[in-house]
């Protein structure tokens, strides 16, 4: 057992953990932090992203213990006090989701691609995307979506009709 | 956040925003797997690495002896009371349905049959237990081909022999259409295995006060499931509480009966713990039941002018190692289908049922449909090819024109509206299509490398299911009626209780947009309620494009009773007769007078109830159930516009349009975003995916890695478009939404990537249309 201190959405937890214990696992089974889903045991369906110091990550291919001293923001940890992110407005109102569970890990995919590219091409969206998996939308709604959290956040028109 | 008013006060047919969004975008879904019972187990399974053998010892005392260990079971243990897992459509009296035990006790028949299993205080331990159970294997041959199996001295996966059953269906002389033929066109065709994938893994909770069960599922037939896990545990119907979270998505692959969910309910029940299982993806894609699977022996009999005049199917069907919900009843769904919008003299069917040693196959979006569609739209190109007229024109000579509805078909349905001139006409307006062959023959001339192929599907589909006598003529276990309630709450908010069980499509929004009308009630002052046995008590769940179309009607009958209950209590709050009450926006108002009371006035009264008619009951809440006199038919044309690398096999979708007609629409982002996913995994069929067994009977595409579904590179963006013919058969003019894109897209790209390839002597590339596959077909026709 290694004992790791760990920040999550703003909270600091100390825990005990394993040192083969996943981080998505230290995230739903021991801080109760569920928003961020599994789907996959391979790293390739993207559903457990999450930013650790930033920047995007496979929750589910990183260990617990290497997030020590670490700061992770889920998408619970997204809406502020003026209300959802800009990101996800947007894909409310693209309707860029339909079962919802590849929903998390597709947005926090989305913000860290506009770290890089705050006005990115369609082109630019899909591969970005590439590592995140949606079985349901087909994506034309998810590019939609991200161009239009890009424009909202970098506080320009929005780019798309509803 | 839902959205702006709707247009012209109605709200059937608004483009409102999702009410299911805020708990998805924001994290507060409640998946099964979110789940955490105090003292909760957890269950790991052991699976059988051999396609066929027999089981000769099971030893699991060693597992019992590891750390965190609670209980270890083998397939032995449970045999007295696992019963068997259902069968609900034995498609006819000879039908072979072998015993399904939902563990394994002395035979295993597919790689990934649970062979025992392990019980433990952590997921971890769980899994690291597994290796500590000892099984003893006699390997028998794996049985993998349909063709093989079905020889008499093979090897056999089950007692009785390989052939499940035989189904046949005839209509019209047969021979005559191709005595008289000058056109024969004959051809086989794969339909590959598929794994349906939904992003939710599937989970099970299970728990129990000593008395009573309640068991959690990722499934998409809560109601369903609890019948039928009633029949196979022997714990009473009422005894018995099934609950479908929010669920991650289905496509048919969670409307099934598992092994997994019965296995649960014995432990909770001999443990007296909860306990839950969560299936990896790698084990996911062993143990969930596969789609398709059918070779397709093909004839089609048609005149020198490229009529139509007879059909012949002959279809294998590979049921996998067992029978479980519906798997027989998938291939004969499409039998009724493979005439397509089309008019014939004569049509022959067969379809026998083949048992391998691999996963099951089930239902899987479209579900037998998908199969019957593209034989015929891969036929239909293949006629106008011989006759070297255009693929649409030969559809034009032969689909049901749309003064010619309602229309018996050669398959005996009755399609009730159509109008494929005004799809095809849009369809083709928006795609560009005198331009783009133009732009083919051009590539053609001048011997492009990169050739273009136009592709067209002009398909139509059955939806709604389903009308309950014709289910039980097709020997189907169950009806197929609908049921909702409408409760009207004392403070004038409504909540509706319905029995279709969503897992993406957006209920919540769409019932909310159709009681909002019905009773004048806002939009958000409505709550949908759904997926629990003991809310909602009565349904026949989500599958095969029936929720709106079925579930959808029972919710506006039952606002219809509510309403009617009201108009009695207004009239009598407002000293008329009910007949002069009329009733709008919400208001109930004497005809001729300017009195009135809104119904959440009547709501309230009737709570109060201090002041109602004599002998009238105070409640206004209302259930109905419903059931279709007829499938409904939506149907589009597609058309795909494909680029074919010739000297590395490679293609790239250039344009996509798909012009549908679902009937009227209650919310166009909804049917748009399910045409958008539909063809996504239309196209995965066609270019992509492929379920892949080993000479021994090992699935090889049992990760992500291997199984490809298409990410967001991989698709184009797709140009949808609508025509509206109302359905004549429900109130609303509803045909459903679910599957069309999937059923139309597949045909659509196939016959693009063919059209490419004309010029060098292709007629057909194998799907998956891998670049490899496409190099090799130019390679074998031009060497
Ligand atoms: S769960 Fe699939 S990538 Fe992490
Ligand atoms: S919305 Fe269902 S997987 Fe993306």
């Amino acid at each position: 057992m290694t004992r790791i201190t760990v920040t999550v959405d703003g909270v600091t937890y100390e825990e005990e953990v394993e040192p083969r214990l996943l981080l998505v696992h230290l995230l739903r089974e021991r801080l109760g932090k569920t928003g961020t889903p599994i789907g996959c045991d391979t790293s390739n369906c993207g559903a457990c992203t999450v930013m650790l110091d930033g920047t995007s990550v496979k929750s589910c291919s990183v260990l617990a213990v290497q997030a020590d001293e670490g700061d992770v923001l889920t998408v619970e940890g997204l809406a502020g006090g003026g209300g959802w992110h800009p990101m996800q407005r947007a894909f409310h109102e693209e309707h860029a989701l339909q079962c919802g569970y590849c929903t998390p890990g597709m947005i926090m995919a989305a913000i860290d691609l506009l770290k890089d590219d705050p006005d990115p091409s369609d082109e630019a969206i899909r591969h970005g995307l590439e590592g995140n998996l949606c079985r349901c939308t087909g994506y034309c709604n998810i590019v939609r979506a991200v161009r239009r959290g890009a424009a909202e956040m970098s506080g320009h028109q929005e780019v798309t009709a509803s | 956040m839902t959205g702006e008013p709707a247009p012209g006060g109605h709200e059937v047919g608004a483009a409102r925003r999702r009410k299911e969004d805020a708990r998805l975008v924001t994290g507060r879904t409640q998946w099964t797997d979110n789940i955490q019972l105090p003292g909760m187990l957890h269950v790991a399974f052991l699976r059988s690495p051999m396609a066929h053998a027999r089981v000769t010892r099971v030893d699991v005392s060693a597992a019992l002896r590891r750390p965190g260990i609670v209980a270890a079971f083998s397939g032995a243990d449970l045999a007295a009371e696992q019963g068997s897992l259902p069968c609900a459509w034995p498609v006819n009296d000879g039908m072979v349905i072998p015993e399904h035990p939902p563990m394994a006790v002395d035979m295993v028949r597919y790689v990934g049959e649970a062979v025992a299993c392990v019980v433990s205080t952590d997921r971890y331990k769980a899994i690291d237990a597994l290796e500590a159970i000892e099984v003893d294997y006699d390997p028998l041959p794996a049985v993998l081909d349909m063709t093989e199996a079905l020889k008499e001295d093979g090897p056999k996966v089950h007692e009785a022999g390989n052939q499940a059953y035989v189904w046949k269906f005839a209509e019209g002389d047969i021979d005559a259409a191709f005595r008289e033929a000058p056109v024969v066109i004959e051809r086989t065709y794969v339909q590959q295995r598929l794994i349906p994938t939904a992003m939710e893994p599937r989970s099970v909770v299970a728990q129990t006060d000593g008395e009573s069960f309640t068991l959690h599922s990722a499934t998409q037939i809560p109601h369903i499931l609890r019948i039928m896990l009633a029949q196979v545990t022997g714990i009473p119907e009422h005894k018995l509480r099934v609950i479908a979270p929010d669920v991650g998505g289905g496509f048919g692959s969670k409307l099934q009966v598992t092994a997994e969910e019965v296995l649960l309910l014995l432990l909770t029940r001999r443990l007296g713990k909860p306990v839950k299982w969560t299936e990896s993806r790698s084990e996911g894609n062993l143990t969930v039941h596969h789609g398709r699977d059918q070779l397709q022996r093909l004839s089609l009999a048609a005149d020198a002018e490229g009529h139509v005049k007879g059909l012949r199917v002959d279809l294998l069907a590979d049921m996998g190692a067992y029978l479980m919900l519906v798997t027989p009843g998938i291939p004969i769904l499409g039998a009724f289908m493979y005439n397509g919008i089309y008019k014939m003299d004569a049509y022959d069917f067969t379809c026998t049922g083949v048992f391998t040693t691999k996963m099951p196959t089930d239902a899987y979006r479209g579900a037998g449909r998908p199969e019957a569609t593209f034989a015929i739209e891969r036929l239909m190109d293949e006629l106008a090819h011989e006759l070297s007229l255009d693929p649409i024109e030969v559809r034009r000579r032969n689909w049901i024109a749309h003064e010619e509805f309602p229309y018996t078909t050669i398959a005996n349905l009755t399609y009730d509206s159509g109008n494929y001139e005004a799809a095809t006409d849009r369809a083709l307006s928006l795609f560009g299509y005198d331009k783009l062959r133009a732009e083919q023959s051009d590539r053609r001339d001048r011997g492009d490398p990169v050739q273009l192929g136009i592709g067209v599907s002009t398909f139509t589909e059955m939806c709604g299911l389903a009308p309950s006598r014709v289910l039980g003529s097709l020997s189907y276990g169950a009806g197929g009626w609908e049921h909702a309630s409408v409760r009207m709450l004392p403070t004038g908010k409504v909540e509706v209780v319905t029995g279709s069980s969503p897992h993406g499509q957006g209920h919540e929004t769409a019932w909310s947009q159709i009681v909002a009308d019905a009773l004048g009630v806002p939009f958000d002052d409505i709550s949908v309620v759904h997926g629990d046995t003991a809310v909602s008590h009565k349904g026949m769940d989500t599958y095969g494009s029936r929720s709106l179309v079925v579930g959808g009607i029972a919710v506006l009958q039952a606002c219809d009773k509510v309403q009617e209950k009201a108009r009695h209590i207004a009239a009598h709050l407002l000293e008329a007769s009910p007949d002069d009450i009329e009733f709008t926006g919400g208001s109930f108002t004497v005809r001729g007078t300017g009195a009135g009371k809104t119904i959440q006035e009547i709501a309230l009264a009737t709570f109060a109830a201090h002041d109602l008619p004599d002998g009238v009951e105070a409640s206004l809440d209302s259930d109905a159930t419903y059931d279709p006199d007829n499938f409904s038919f939506p149907h589009g044309t597609h058309l795909c516009a494909i680029e074919v690398d010739t000297e590395t096999g490679a293609t790239r979708i250039r344009s996509y349009v798909a012009v549908d007609d679902v009937g009227k629409v209650v919310n166009p982002l909804i049917v748009e975003g399910q045409v958008h996913g539909g063809l996504a995994q239309g196209i995965a069929q066609a270019l992509f995916e492929e379920a892949v067994y080993d000479p021994e009977g090992n699935l090889l595409t049992t990760t992500m890695a291997d199984y490809l579904v298409p990410s967001a590179a991989d698709l184009p963006d797709f140009v949808t478009d609508r025509t509206e013919t109302a359905a004549t058969s429900n109130r609303l003019g509803v045909k459903g939404v679910g599957e069309a894109g999937t059923i139309a897209s597949t045909p659509a790209v196939v016959n693009a990537v063919v059209d490419a390839l004309r010029p060098y002597g292709v007629h057909d590339v194998r799907m998956p249309c891998t670049p490899e596959r496409v190099w090799r077909a130019i390679q074998e026709t031009t060497s």
